[in-house]
Formats: structure tokens, sequence, C-alpha cells
């Protein structure tokens, strides 16, 4: 350890650290590790979050605050010292929450792609996901460390443990002992799951050890985000024979983009002809072969 | 600060706890020897009932209420009695409470009565971030604002001596960033308070015009006498510092304001509502610029300047959403009393959305795919299933409050809406409030389908027991509702039980429900996934060299279902996230090219 950014000794304002990732990662676990463990050594603390969508996949972040004395529980954009991200892009959306030129970034390479992001059916598309690579990072922040937390932790038999492996980077940069660190995560963890834990937290620790001491290690080179979207020149066409439409419907009820409807004599047309993707759905879909999809590109 | 830690509870010696807001306000109940609780569960108020539940049922009678007005007139009833009684709704509980409580401000208390309402500046987890304060106003009682945990303990306590010394219900008023703050409180043993019991005075407690016109002078007067408590009570706080402006504030915009300004004068209110006068006039007149720092409605602002003081307020800092250091810095820094931020340069990065979806193998996801396809009109309401008011199940075209939807779908079929018009609510809404319309429906004979989504819990709020479950919020087996007899006996000949998952029978049934001529119900019966047990089977997997991209799985808006790095014609194959997929077999269901299959083992 031979860099200390929060040194707990010296400091009479306030530390901010804020953990951040998507329902159901163990984001409030790590934060009220960090508090307690905070509270323990004599400071005043506030942790914060917001509840309510944490289970239903949606975005969680927690605000840990310590000092001689803390007034706001959250913390002002620009002034985290530290933010610890369960997930990718869930750092990246909270990036501008760090202290410039001094925040450290600590975070798990891990990507959680949302249904949301799966939603472009035109050819060629690509995922909504976050593009910006570790090393696209490490140039915007004070100090990076992206490490691929989840396999170090599946590796050990838990996957969940991911936040754990966290917070033990997280303490190579806190002059706190390690004893202290692993009682204070043995009081807030049920016993079945305290060896694991135990074992990720000096995973974590180990990792950021060797990233200290060796800044080219800070992070995971071999991730690579995913490619920009580049979608095909893709002109296509939609043919209807009324003959044979049968007014059944199910076209228009499975069509994706909700393109499709029933006209007054309640034959099936292409109400949104823009809104089309080309995908065949309806096509494969019509059980009296009434609809033929044209497509120009063919990938 | 400076206290060593104890985790360990010691429910008897003064202790020092690391508590949430909502923790903190019921340690505060339990300490003030409240005897009767009650409350409905809406985020953010939903911790403060679960840990009031976990004191002993020797020291206390809890319940989970089937809606706010029923919990106020519990604690309203236990009041009357002689108890210390206590009841926590969110913000917009309050409403359904409210008439209730517009009474219960005319009778007063016997024994003391706390209400306590979490307000969701920001919008959250809400339909709307109305001001509980203007409420109080409304109602002539008073309202108090705690800023942290341990003031919310406190508050809670002192809460109960001026309920009781007044006469008066008494509002504790949290925010979501209050309740869901956790932070150290000097916790204190429970008092014993002995229950008065009842005393015959009709006069007081029975509301009809007579009586309710000698208690409202009373009313007016009560308001005064707590105005003039307030001048000398440690509620209200005066922090001398410079004097060049002084700011009136309380709640956590006092927080802030210690964070961006400490060495300002500061006027701490403690209770939003009644104001004390000469305080503020003494303080004005002490510094020269006065500012009030309030989240939300101007709700002191205009008191203070009805009192002929020049006051600034909303006009530096928003009316909407949830204030923060960085504002009220900014609204300082415009009114050039200090400076403002430095800019950050931003670091371009676009974030991605990302929206709260329902979990895997929902069982709501099932009903609004059928829902989706059935060009009905539906009337949503309040729950986990509002998320299917977006792509890819967009299936619901409005949601306005709890209870809602039934009685909004009879005034669409009345006004001539030609599709088939479906109301969809949930079990827990159903109770809170559902009952009255569908009853109401039957009766003026109506032309719509209604959809009981029983997940047999009260899901979104994070599974807490209602009359549906069989379970009270002890967990002690009780009578558990059926939802078909209830029907039946308000007057529906059409009532059909469906199981969510299985598609196919559940498009047909609404197909039917629709057709009918009449109120017709559909109760979509399948256990949540998550509460009370979370559920899961085995996970399916997608055949890859049978995939042909169509996305048709991908309609489900299910987070186990992904894209993969394979296409077929250009598009995304999909994989599913074999840890997050419960075995549900719905993306199977809809697969066109039937490549979704149970993981061989």
């Amino acid at each position: 350890m031979n860099e200390i950014v929060l040194s707990v000794a010296a400091s009479t304002t306030p530390r901010n650290v804020m953990v951040v990732g998507v329902g159901g990662q163990g984001v409030l676990l790590i934060s009220k590790a960090l508090a307690l463990i905070a509270q323990k050594q004599g400071f005043h603390v506030k942790q914060s979050e917001v509840h309510g969508m944490a289970k239903r996949g949606g975005v969680v972040f927690s605000h840990v605050r310590f000092g001689t004395k803390v007034w706001s529980p959250t913390i002002a954009k620009g002034e985290a010292d530290v933010l610890i991200a369960l997930e990718w892009a869930e750092g990246l959306r909270w990036l501008d929450q760090l202290r410039p030129e001094t925040g450290v970034f600590i975070a798990d390479v891990r990507q959680i792609v949302p249904p949301f992001a799966c939603r472009d059916r035109r050819l060629g598309a690509a995922t909504r996901y976050a593009r910006e690579t570790p090393a696209e990072v490490a140039e915007k922040v004070g100090e990076s460390y992206a490490l691929d937390a989840t396999t170090i932790a599946t590796n050990l038999g838990e996957p969940r443990a991911a936040n754990t492996v966290l917070l033990g980077v997280l303490s190579t940069s806190m002059d706190i002992a390690v004893d202290d660190w692993l009682t204070t995560l043995d009081q807030l963890i049920p016993a079945k799951s305290r060896e694991i834990n135990r074992k990720a937290f000096q995973a974590g620790r180990d990792w950021g050890e060797a990233a200290h001491a060796d800044p080219t290690l800070r992070f995971d080179k071999s991730r690579i985000a995913a490619p920009a979207s580049a979608p095909i020149e893709n002109a296509v066409s939609i043919e209807i024979d009324s003959v044979w439409c049968k007014s059944c419907d199910i076209c228009v009820k499975v069509c994706p983009e909700r393109c499709l409807a029933l006209n007054a004599e309640h034959i099936a047309y292409v109400k949104t002809p823009e809104a089309c993707t080309g995908c065949h759905v309806c096509e494969w879909l019509c059980p009296d072969f009434a609809i033929t999809v044209r497509t120009s590109a063919v990938a | 600060m400076n206290e060593t830690v104890r985790v360990a509870k010691s429910a008897a010696s003064e202790d020092v706890l690391p508590l949430m807001g909502n923790e903190a306000i019921a340690r505060g109940a339990w300490e003030a020897g409240v005897k009767v609780a009650a409350a409905y569960p809406g985020t953010p108020s939903t911790e403060i009932m679960e840990n009031l539940a976990r004191y002993p049922a020797s020291d206390l009678y809890v319940e989970w209420s089937t809606n706010e007005k029923v919990a106020l007139d519990v604690a309203i009833g236990g009041a009357f009695s002689g108890a210390r009684a206590f009841c926590s709704m969110k913000h917009v509980g309050l409403n359904v409470a409210s008439d209730s409580l517009m009474s219960q401000s005319y009778i007063g208390v016997h024994g003391g009565l706390v209400l306590v309402v979490c307000d969701d500046p920001g919008i959250h987890s809400s339909q709307n971030e109305q001001d509980t304060r203007l409420f109080a106003r409304l109602a002539g009682v008073p309202v108090l604002e705690p800023s942290d945990a341990q003031e919310a303990h406190d508050f809670v306590k002192l809460a109960y001596e001026i309920s009781e010394r007044f006469d008066t219900t008494v509002i504790v008023r949290s925010t979501t960033r209050l309740s869901h703050t956790r932070s150290a409180v000097r916790v204190g043993p429970r008092e014993t308070v002995a229950s008065k019991g009842f005393v015959d005075q009709p006069s007081k407690t029975v509301a009809i015009p007579a009586n309710a016109r000698r208690q409202h002078p009373k009313l007016v007067a009560r308001e005064q006498a707590i105005a003039e408590y307030l001048e000398t009570s440690p509620l209200t706080h005066w922090e001398k510092g410079d004097t060049k402006f002084g700011v009136i504030t309380g709640s956590t915009s006092y927080l802030y304001v210690k964070e961006v300004a400490p060495w300002a004068s500061v006027l701490k209110l403690g209770a939003a509502y009644p104001l004390p006068e000469k305080a503020i006039r003494e303080f004005a007149a002490s510094v020269d610029r006065l500012f009030v720092v309030e989240e939300l409605e101007p709700a002191i602002e205009k008191e203070i300047r009805a009192l002929g003081i020049a006051v600034e307020g909303k006009a530096l800092f928003p009316r909407c959403g949830e204030l923060s250091p960085e504002l009220v810095r900014a609204g300082l820094a415009a009114a050039g009393v200090m400076a403002a931020a430095e800019v950050v340069a931003p670091l371009a990065i676009e974030p991605m959305a990302r929206p709260p979806v329902l979990c895997a193998g929902c069982p709501h996801t099932a009903t609004y795919l059928a829902l989706r396809s059935l060009n009905a009109r539906v009337a949503g309401d309040i729950g986990c299933y509002t998320l299917a008011a977006v792509e890819p199940l967009r299936s619901i075209d409005t949601t306005v409050a709890m209870g809602s939807s039934i009685a909004n779908a009879v005034g669409m079929a009345a006004a001539g809406e030609p599709r088939p018009i479906i109301a969809t609510i949930g079990d827990s809404t159903f109770l809170h409030a559902g009952l009255p319309p569908l009853v109401g429906a039957v009766y003026n004979k109506a032309n719509i389908t209604v959809v009981i989504l029983d997940n047999a819990i009260t899901a979104m709020t994070g599974g807490q027991d209602h009359p549906g479950t069989g379970r009270t919020i002890r967990g002690e087996k009780t009578f558990k509702v059926d939802y078909e007899t209830i029907c039946r006996a308000v007057g529906v000949s059409w009532v059909r039980k469906v199981d969510p998952y299985q598609v196919g029978k559940l498009l047909q049934t609404l197909r039917e429900a629709t057709a009918f001529k009449g109120v017709s119900v559909v109760i979509a019966e399948r256990p949540c996934v998550l509460d009370p047990v979370k559920i899961k089977g085995a996970p399916l997997a997608i055949n890859a060299s049978g995939c042909v991209a169509c996305q048709s799985c991908m309609n489900l808006g299910c987070p186990a279902l992904v894209w993969s790095e394979e296409t077929y014609e250009g598009r995304h194959k999909v994989e599913i996230d074999q840890g997050a997929c419960i075995g549900c077999t719905l993306c199977a269901q809809v697969c066109l090219s039937d490549c979704i299959q149970p993981v061989a083992s």
C-alpha cells in the first residue's frame, strides 16, 4: 500500500464515497460496511440511499460521508473522493460526481445489459450499452482501477461476492487495519457467507496492492466495449395480398414496432411504414402467406 | 462526534445505534410508549411499520391496514381509548386518510396521536410530490420537520407531549432523503405510559354539526397556543452567525444550508406549522437579508410574507424536485451572497438509460403481453405493473391513483370509447380502493373487464402482507380473502381464474371476457417471484442454431434475455442469462422457431 487517498487520521473535511450499481448487486451492503467502519473510527457518518426501484433492475446509488461533522447526507457533484461501481455503465453514469483531477474510480468491468438496450431491430444495429473502454475512462479521472471483480468472485465460488472484492480494492486506499475490515464484514454478513466474503475481500486487496505498485495493472486491457452502432442501409417494402388476408389480426398483434393495422375493410395494411425494420415476423406468422417482406440488404 | 458505537441492540439501556430515518421514527414511537400502530405500505414510509412490528406484541398492537384511511381510523380509535396511538403513510396516502384527519382535527385526542407522513420530493417512487405541510395547515394541526435520524427519533417522542398537552393530532413529516439516510442515533428505554381508558365526552368525540361548531373556535385557539409554545420550544433554534444574510429553514434543507454556508445566521424551525411569529420577526430584524430555504412549496415563505416581512425564497430555490447542496449554493450565489460553485467541464459521457423493469418471470409480464395484442383501452393502477406503461410491453393507457383503474374504465365506457375497455389492478390495490368502484360498476351496469393481478403480496413496496395473503404483519395465520367470492357477491356473474403463465389460455380468457356484455372479472393468479419467497426454477436455454433473431421473446422485456454476439441475417440472436432466468417458459411460449428449451441436466 503506497498511496493513501482517504487518510482517516487526518480528515477534518468530510470524506465522500459514492457506491453505485444495479438492483440486487449489493450496493447497500458495502455502503453499510463502509459507514460502520468509519463510525468505529469515531467519525460522524451519514449514509444515504434511494430505494423503491432497487429490486426491479433499476439504478441503485448510495452516498457515504464521514468526518468530524457531516451535514448534508448527499455528496455534491464533483465532490466524491471515491466512486465504487459494481457495474461498468453505472460507473460511467456517475463519473462526474468524482472530484476532477483527484477522484478515484474503482469499477467492476462487468456489464449488465438491460432489455432496453437490446431494442433496435434495424439491420446491423448494436446494443445501446455504454461504449467507453476502461482505457478511455482512465484518461478522464484522477485514478482509475477497473477489474473483473465478478470473475474473481466467481472463481472463488460466489459471483455475488464481487461487491466485497471491490471493497478490498478500496481498502488499499484507506489507512484502516485489515482486521477491522474483516470484523466489520462479519457483523453484516450471515454466517454461511462469511468465509467466501473474507476471501473475496482479500482477493480485492491483493489486486489493489499489485495495481498500486504497477500502474499498468490498473485496468483490464482485454475488455473492449461493443462496437458503435452501424445500421446497414436497408430499404424495406411490405406487400400484403388483400385477397389472401382473412382479417385474423395476427400480424397486427405480433408486429414489434406496431406498424400494421386493419383498414375499414378489415384488411391488414402498413400504417407506419417508416417504423418497419423489415424483421419478417409478420411474414413468418401469417397463416395464409399473404405477407411478403422485401429488404434491399442481405447481411 | 466520537461516540463508540455498539451495534448489538439493547432495548433497556441508553445506547447509540446507526439507524435509518424510518428505523429512528419507529424506535421513537416505541420509546414513547405507543400501544396501537397502523399503516398501509408506501415508499418511502414502509420500513416504519416493519420496524415497529419487530417489537413484542406485549408492547404494542401493530397492523397492516387495508388502506391509509383505515390505518388512521384505527389509530384514532386507539387514542379515543386513551392509549398512545401511531400511524404512518406516504404523502399520497394522506389524501386517502384526509377525510378522517379533518374531523379528528376538530375532535382532538385523548391518548396522544402522531401521524408520520413521508413525502417524496423528486418523485423517486410516487405519482406526485405534494407537500404535506399544506395539508397540516388545512387541517389546523402542527407539523414537525426533523432534519436527521436523531431528530426523527426525538421529534416523534416530543410530538406525543405536544399532542397530549394541546389536544391535537401531530404530523411528523419525513422525506425520502431523511427516511432512507442512516446516521448515529442516541436511543433510550421505553416509557411506561398507562392507558387513560375511554372517557365519556360525547360533545367532543361525536362530530355532529352542533359539536363541530363548538370545537372549531377551540381549534383556532389551539393553533395560537401552539405557535406561542414554539416561540420558546427547543424546536425553534437560532444559530447566530454572520448577519449579512439569514436563512430560515428546516428538515433536510437545514443540512444543505449548513453544508454550503456554515457561517450564516440560521433560524431552524422544527415545526413548519404553525410558525413562531415573534422569533421570526426578531431573527429577520437581526440580518440584512432574509432567505427561506424549503423543499417544494413556499409554505413558510408565504406565511412570513403575510406577516409583512421582506423575504426571498422560491425566486432563488426551485419549487419542483428535491433540494441538494448544489441547488442551495446556486440559489445563494444567484442572490449574490456567496460565490458560485466552480464550473467543471463535463466529461462527455452519455449515460445509458436503465429504466426499472418487471423481474424475470414476473407473472404481470404475461398478462400485459396478452393485453398488448388485444387492441383494448387499458386503465392501469398503482403497483409494479405500472412498468408495463413503457415499451416493449406498452399496453397501459392511464394511471391515476390507488384504485382509480376500475372507475376510470367505467367513465371511458360511458364516454363511448369504441375499443374494449379493461381495468388492471393488483391484489393489494384492489383491496385498498378497488372494491367501491367494482360495486359501483356492477350497480351502474357498466360494460368493462376488470383484471385482478393477484400475485398474493404487496410487491412494489418490498413484499408486505395484506388481507389477501392470509398472514398478518407479525406473520400469524389469518383469514385469506377470496376474490372470486367477493366479485360474485357484488353481482359479477362472469368471473374466471387463470394462470398467467399459460399465455394462450390467458389471451383466450381475456377475449371472452371483453366479449361479455357487463362487468367481467379475470383473476390472473400467480405468486410474485420475489416475495414472500424468491422463486427460482431450472433455467431455460436458447439453441443458437435454431434462433432466427426474430426478437419475439425480446417483446417480453425480460431482464434474463440479452442479445448474444451471434447474428442471423444481420440481427442479434438472443441468449438467456442462466443466473437470472427462473424458468417461467414465457419466452419459450412466444418463440417462433421453438428453440428455447429447458437446460438438459
